[in-house]
């Protein structure tokens, strides 16, 4: 005998008591009348007066036809009406679940066929329940940034005129799988509230005639013979029961959590889209952190440093008849501190710069082009701005594209090209240096650049044979 | 000579104040922000307003604005602004409303004190000083040849008109109208920027592009 079945023979007469237990029978008594509710709705009423409709069709006398139409009105309505309880019917389920077991039966996506209802609403709203990170993800921020994922899910749940949503409704697998379980429930419902009622019935009844026998009111002789296997049956019924309405709550959660949970493929989607939101944050959190600090050193360091500058630069100018090893000191430490200065901007600048927020993409490039110690030709054209996130990202690129060819290209030239296309943003640089870079190489920026380009799925492809001359193109992608 | 200043950082605020002092010139108002700049402005007249770029509640170009402001309301005043950056694009904003009396530099040129307020004097007295660092950015950018933008005909007439012939002459020449030939004209004048000022001197200044745009001929 394992230890598993040891503990539970021991666990058996507690676990007649627990609370659990009599929470399963609940859960599978209360499944009986639900059940039958459900199935009636869903199966029973468009079954019923299909079959009517055809019957009357068939074999009614044709003095009866109100009657006929009547069924065959209600042979088109009640379908109608499924669709249009099958939230409600899920939504009672699911707080039979959470009420009776405690257990959350996880939310399908938004847009697969809990369709246009109220409830539906609701929970699209934020209220929605259930351990899935999405719902918080989507409660905590319904952004309008430049995703895929959060474009598509917009396409999918767009509301219009009220037959082309139960049409969508009707097509959704997740209509289907939920009026699957509806009809399964009676089934479950019968069977389980049967089997339960039973074991403790048989547990508690049969228990109840030993100790009548004892006290000598059922003083039949005929019951001396089964005493003792109705004592056992008495005990083996009560010491099965709450097993018997658990496995009957185990059996109606797997039930519900495939049919009225997400699917297999709901799932991926939600996950998906949950990864393309978190990433998205970070991404965006990255953004905003570069920006402060190049607030904060735009407010401190930087403002500091020019007054430093500013005061050694009065000191030369004023104390020219200083000695000369202190005029000296002086200017070594002026040209140190302006020296300083032009280095800090130039990192604080590649942070991201102020004109980008106010101006845009087109005025920041100008910058950075400028800097270069290599003649650049830019042009930019963008009519339309995209999100700030990608703006920076574009101005990174271009940034790092253009250190990376004074550092390593040996170039004389370089060219910026960005322009919008019909969904994006391109960036070519080109240099007419010696070629043969790869984003392999360590040091070159050229693998951090494709990982920016990355991050928002934008593509970075990199055309430099040995010899030159080298071109990189980075499309970002730019729904504003 | 009278400045105001308008600098958001105390510190700089101050230290700009004592060069200006012992450099002779009379600060009537240092400011922070770009309200009380406009106002002060409005109150003393100054000769010169001395503005920072980024200055609150935005932080982000209200030094550029109401230099804009200033320089609209106010033209007696000189307008100079300093940034931690230049951008050729608040250059070409402050010098699309007057070329003369206005000047935009890096804050690190404060620390080459004599260079400094000889700039400022320079603006003061009418003229320009634009950083080093503006003038690298304007030529970066890639402005398209006005001539690309001609139509191949326009193209054929003001190569005409460059060889010396006159409207007539290309009227004949094209087997045009006279209206079609003038059309072409105006639209070439049009394209290539240039006003409406004085007539005769366009078609000049119209031949004078169009050689230009001849490799070996611009010099």
């Amino acid at each position: 005998m394992t230890s598993a079945s040891v503990v539970r023979l021991r666990t058996a007469p507690a676990a007649l008591w627990a609370a659990r237990s009599w929470r399963a029978t609940a859960h599978a008594i209360m499944g009986l009348p639900i059940g039958v509710l459900t199935f009636t709705l869903v199966c029973g009423l468009p079954v019923g007066a299909a079959y009517c409709a055809g019957w009357s069709l068939l074999y009614a006398s044709t003095d009866d036809w109100p009657l006929t139409a009547t069924f065959l009105l209600l042979t088109v309505v009640a379908p109608l009406a499924v669709l249009w309880s099958l939230p409600a019917l899920t939504a009672l389920q699911r707080r039979r679940f959470r009420a009776t077991l405690g257990v959350a039966i996880p939310a399908l996506p938004a847009g697969t066929g809990d369709g246009p209802w109220p409830v539906h609403r609701a929970r699209a709203a934020g209220t929605g329940d259930g351990p899935w990170p999405v719902h918080r993800a989507r409660a905590a921020g319904n952004g309008d940034g430049p995703w895929p994922v959060h474009h598509a899910r917009a396409a999918g749940t767009g509301d219009g005129p009220w037959p082309v949503r139960l049409a969508r409704t009707a097509r959704a697998a997740a209509t289907w799988r939920q009026a699957a379980y509806h009809v399964l429930a009676l089934v479950i419902g019968v069977a389980g509230a049967a089997l339960t009622l039973a074991f403790w019935s048989a547990g508690i009844g049969l228990g109840a005639v030993l100790p009548l026998q004892a006290l000598g009111l059922l003083s039949d002789e005929a019951w001396w013979p089964v005493t003792a296997p109705t004592a056992v049956l008495a005990v083996a019924a009560l010491l099965a029961a709450p097993w018997v309405a658990r496995g009957v709550a185990r059996i109606d959660t797997s039930a519900a959590r495939a049919l009225l949970g997400p699917s297999r493929s709901d799932e991926l989607t939600l996950r998906v889209e949950s990864l393309a939101r978190s990433r998205a944050d970070v991404v965006a959190a990255t953004d905003a952190e570069r920006r402060r600090i190049e607030r904060d050193l735009h407010d401190g360091a930087q403002q500091r440093l020019v007054s430093l500058a500013m005061n050694l630069g009065m000191a030369r100018a004023n104390l020219t008849d200083a000695p000369g090893p202190a005029r000296q000191a002086i200017e070594a430490a002026h040209d140190e501190a302006t020296q300083a200065l032009a280095e800090l901007r130039e990192f604080v600048r590649g942070l991201h710069p102020a004109v980008l927020d106010d101006r845009g993409l087109d005025a920041a490039l100008s910058g950075i082009a400028a800097r270069v110690p290599m003649p650049v030709r830019l042009s930019v054209a963008v009519p339309q701005r995209c999100s700030p996130v990608i703006e920076a990202i574009a101005y990174f690129v271009v940034s790092e594209a253009l250190t990376n060819i004074t550092k390593h290209a040996g170039a004389t030239h370089a060219e910026v090209t960005v322009d919008r296309t019909a969904d994006g943003l391109r960036v070519v640089v080109t240099d007419d240096g010696r070629g043969g870079a790869t984003t392999a190489g360590a040091g070159t920026g050229l693998r951090g650049l494709a990982q920016r380009a990355a991050s928002v799925d934008g593509t970075f492809a990199l055309h430099s044979p040995v010899g030159g001359p080298t071109t990189i193109t980075v499309e970002l992608p730019c729904v504003s | 000579m009278r400045i105001v200043i308008a600098e958001d950082s105390v510190l700089l605020r101050a230290g700009l104040t004592r060069l200006l002092d012992d450099g002779g010139f009379d600060v009537v108002e240092a400011v922070a922000d770009a309200d009380h700049l406009l106002r002060a402005v409005d109150e003393h007249r100054p000769d010169i307003a001395l503005v920072d770029v980024r200055m609150p509640p935005t932080h982000t170009d209200e030094g550029i604005r109401a230099a804009l402001v200033i320089r609209h309301q106010f033209p007696a005043v000189a307008v100079v602004v300093l940034s931690q950056y230049v951008e050729e694009r608040y250059a070409t904003d402050l010098l699309s409303v007057r070329t003369n009396g206005v000047g935009y530099l890096l804050k690190d040129r404060v620390a080459h004190v004599t260079d400094f307020l000889d700039a400022l004097r320079r603006v003061a007295a009418g003229g320009t000083a634009l950083d080093p660092e503006v003038v690298a950015q304007l030529i970066v950018r890639h402005r398209p040849d006005p001539l690309e933008r001609l139509t191949p005909r326009e193209s054929q007439v003001l190569r005409m008109m460059a060889e010396g012939r006159s409207n007539n002459g290309i009227v004949d020449a094209l087997r045009v109208s006279h209206s079609a030939v003038e059309k072409h004209i105006s639209s070439i004048f049009t394209k290539l920027d240039l006003p409406a000022a004085d007539s005769d001197h366009r078609r000049v200044l119209a031949v004078v592009k169009f050689l230009q745009s001849w490799p070996g001929l611009a010099q």
